[in-house]
């Protein structure tokens, strides 16, 4: 018996790279402003904070579940941190509870799902309400802003996370933006996981058929238990860039993001109903709607527009996909 | 109705499944259609039926060439397919399986539930079997919902039936009434299409045997005029020797007791030991409790009460985890919701039994797993492209050995197999035989249930027969027979 590699499949498995490259190259053909190397790195800070959401989310669908709370996450602990900046403490501490709390955040929606058998549809709903609803309660619906001049120490730190670049040695003139690097970072660490270590075969094996692998003994609930962790990490940190980035923070930021994030992955060739695709899918996910918010604002398409055109290009992604 | 297939050629790809077959079949006969898994029986049946078309080839139904381009065609002409997956709506009544898609209206799509109660009710007096219209069809048995499979195919006036190994989760009982369904049906001149494994079955029931290998048309005989062996030689074109190899093997210390094991209402007081190198075999009717009690085992089920010894020393089994850290191994009735990651490739399936073997500190070692596999492909003769192979393209067979190489590479004390060879054609049988035997003359302790007597009698040095959630007997196998085991199966004493 033989498999047959023919273009269909080759199609299918790289789709998302392929419309992916039409896509930059036709805009950088038409616009001249699109191709410039800072629009190009701009791009990748853009993308930064849906990519961190939609490796965790990544994590989440391929263990055949779904996390809603993203967004919600994603606001709350960083409201969280401005407060814990507001009270005057250090910048590494507001950042490091910020992200535990986050983690935290996620892991009860993991445990609803994994001890509460709540369906992770339902269960990320209530996250996803409950925190949004708590980030208001906590603010009072009000934003917390001039959060870097608050800091009394680290406020270096604080700004570098959403601010920053990196300059290489050998092309001084560049600037990398710090989240890019970060989102690069991160995508390596998740490759690796998911691809070369037991745990990420652990995450497919849950998805694919969870009843086999708790037979050969996966522990299969905390391995869903620990992706809805990871789903809280990353938004957080996510949400900690962002609010570095705007030097405020309000309870609405993230609304909607979960959608985006879902949208990635879905680009990417994950199977909704867990256990296949690939972090590499998704990379192309995030930058295909990346390049497309990015384009069309500089094409001065009106957002309207640019949600239908965003809304056809996941259509034919989507569905090129399944018919493979 | 007469049916003529002549000179069929089907390829998947570039697999070619079907070459110039053929098939013949008389009214109101019961025909069996035989061949190893992947031989080309079900394809044959679909491209009849409409599911696939053929490449090339005849079909004559009553002299008429016909070509039916779907499965709702060859119905109305009265070919009925029953396939071997149940096909039903688990979560909607037996009554809403039986009617799917022809339901009795009173008109405007207003369905008169009273006829189809009614026409339901009658259908099931028919086949004498009993079961609730009203029930779920996820509440039923394995068997029950055979059962309603084959109700279904008989509210359409069925003139030709094809029964795709009907009887592979039916009771003994259960089957007798099929059987007994199955003649009254020929009486009528329907005739049968009859396709299974079993092949005590196929000697009881039908008048011929068309038997295919390797997609090619092989032969078809008079039951009458032929022997099981030659069966098995047409079928795999050279001999395989006894059915059941022997086993020499001398039987060593205790490895695991149960004593007293419960669980609610599934089993009760269950008492047993397996030796090193000994072959528990485990028999009883469907539904029994056989499962349950090997799941109990394993930790999948919670318990009441009871306890397990292993070499000597009591453990605590709370889950699968504990259960393969104590040395048991387990090959689950359903490889496929439970046995394998069906949409995942050989690889992976072999390796997530094994991560430990296969990586360091938790970084999968890509050398060790290339070993492993290869070592699992070849050992078991896994027929596949390579190690990525997707599981849901293999035969039965292959992927039963799949299962049996995850399992048998973790080293077990004790290997647990629930119907090991069932849906297995008979080459792929005496493999997992071999292994069976193999495992024993390493020392492992085997429990082996099955629904097959003679697999029983013929593998086991004891038989433990379960009835009604109750071990109603132990008995040697050398002095055991289908009888005795019968009579401790259906709550007799010997």
């Amino acid at each position: 018996m033989k498999k047959e590699k023919n273009i269909g499949s080759m199609l299918g498995e790289y789709g998302a790279f392929i419309a992916l490259v039409l896509l930059a190259v036709v805009l950088g053909i038409i616009s001249p402003e699109f191709r410039a190397p800072s629009n190009l790195l701009n791009l990748l800070r853009q993308a930064s904070f849906n990519g961190l959401i939609a490796i965790g989310m990544t994590c989440v669908i391929l263990s055949d579940g779904i996390d809603l709370s993203v967004g919600s996450v994603f606001a709350l602990s960083a409201i969280i941190c401005a407060e814990m900046i507001t009270m005057g403490m250090p910048a590494i501490v507001c950042i490091c509870g910020a992200l535990i709390v986050g983690t935290l955040l996620g892991t009860v929606s993991g445990l609803l799902v994994t001890k509460g058998r709540l369906q992770p549809f339902i269960a990320t709903l209530v996250t996803m309400t409950a925190y949004r609803g708590l980030a208001m309660i906590i603010t009072d619906g009000k934003p917390i802003s001039r959060l870097s001049d608050t800091l009394t120490s680290g406020s270096f730190l604080f700004k570098a996370l959403g601010k920053g670049n990196i300059v290489p040695l050998f092309a001084e003139n560049v600037k990398i933006p710090l989240p890019a690097v970060i989102l690069i970072l991160a995508f390596a660490i998740f490759y690796f996981i998911l691809n070369h270590t037991t745990y990420g075969r652990k995450i497919y094996a849950t998805g694919s058929n969870a009843k086999c692998a708790k037979l050969v003994g996966v522990d299969t609930a905390k391995i869903k238990t620990s992706v809805y962790a990871i789903s809280g990490f990353m938004s957080a940190l996510a949400g900690l860039m962002m609010i570095s980035r705007v030097n405020s923070a309000q309870p609405t930021l993230g609304d909607g993001y979960e959608l985006d994030a879902i949208a990635a992955v879905a680009l990417g060739g994950t199977s909704m109903s867990g256990g296949r695709g690939k972090i590499t899918g998704t990379i192309a996910g995030v930058l295909i709607i990346a390049v497309l918010s990015n384009g069309l604002n500089i094409l001065g398409v009106t957002s309207y527009y640019q949600d239908v055109i965003k809304a056809l290009v996941i259509l034919v992604a989507v569905l090129s996909d399944s018919k493979r | 109705m007469n049916i003529e297939m002549r000179g069929i050629n089907k390829s998947f790809g570039s697999n070619q499944v079907l070459k110039d077959a053929g098939f013949l079949l008389k009214d109101g006969e019961v025909h069996a259609l035989m061949g190893e898994n992947g031989a080309g029986k079900s394809t044959l049946m679909k491209i009849l039926t409409g599911v696939y078309t053929k490449d090339s080839g005849t079909i004559f139904v009553d002299g008429q060439e016909v070509n039916y381009k779907n499965p709702q065609e060859a119905e109305k002409a009265g070919i009925v397919f029953i396939y071997q997956e149940i096909n039903s709506l688990f979560d909607l009544t037996v009554e809403e399986n039986l009617f799917m898609g022809k339901e009795i209206t009173k008109g405007f799509g207003i369905c008169d539930k009273k006829a189809m109660r009614a026409k339901a009710q009658e259908v099931m007096d028919r086949l004498g079997v009993h079961i609730p219209i009203d029930a779920t069809m996820a509440d039923l048995s394995v068997g029950q919902q055979q059962m309603v499979e084959i109700c279904k195919a008989l509210m359409v006036d069925a003139k030709v039936l094809i029964m795709d190994e009907p009887t592979a989760a039916l009771t003994e009982s259960e089957t007798k009434v099929l059987f007994e369904v199955m003649r009254s049906l020929t009486a009528k001149g329907v005739s049968i299409v009859y396709i299974s494994h079993r092949m005590e079955e196929i000697f009881e029931m039908c008048e011929r045997i068309t038997i295919l290998r390797d997609g090619q048309y092989v032969d078809t005989k008079y039951i009458k005029d032929i022997t099981m062996d030659d069966v098995v030689q047409m079928m795999i074109g050279r001999e395989i020797g006894e059915r059941y190899p022997h086993r020499d093997v001398k039987i060593g210390d205790e490895v695991i007791r149960v004593e007293g094991l419960s669980s609610g209402k599934k089993f009760h007081n269950v008492n047993f030991s397996v030796k090193a190198g000994e072959v528990l075999g485990v028999a009883g009717l469907m539904g029994a409790g056989r499962t349950e009690i090997m799941q109990a085992i394993f930790g999948n089920l919670p318990v009441d009460g009871g306890k397990i010894y292993i070499e000597g020393k009591e453990v605590t089994i709370k889950n699968p985890r504990q259960a393969i850290a104590n040395g048991i191994g387990f090959i689950t009735e359903d490889r496929k919701t439970e046995g394998l990651l069906l949409e995942k490739s050989i690889a992976e399936n072999i390796e997530i039994a094994n991560l430990g073997k296969v990586s360091g500190s938790g970084v999968l070692n890509p050398k060790k797993q290339a070993e492993l596999v290869k070592k699992g492909i070849e050992e078991f003769r896994i027929k596949c492209f390579g190690p990525d192979h997707e599981c849901n393209n293999l035969s039965g067979g292959n992927q039963q050995k799949v299962v049996l190489a995850k399992w048998i590479y973790t080293d077990p004390k004790i290997l647990i197999l629930d119907e090991p060879t069932r849906g297995v054609d008979i080459g792929a049988k005496k493999e997992i035989y071999n292994v069976i035997n193999d495992m024993a003359a390493k020392g492992v302790a085997v429990i082996m249930v099955s629904s097959e007597l003679p697999e029983v009698l013929g593998m086991s040095d004891r038989i433990m027969v379960v009835h009604e959630g109750e071990v109603t007997g132990i008995i040697d196998a050398a002095g055991a027979d289908q009888a005795k085991v019968m009579t401790l199966a259906t709550g007799g004493s010997l």
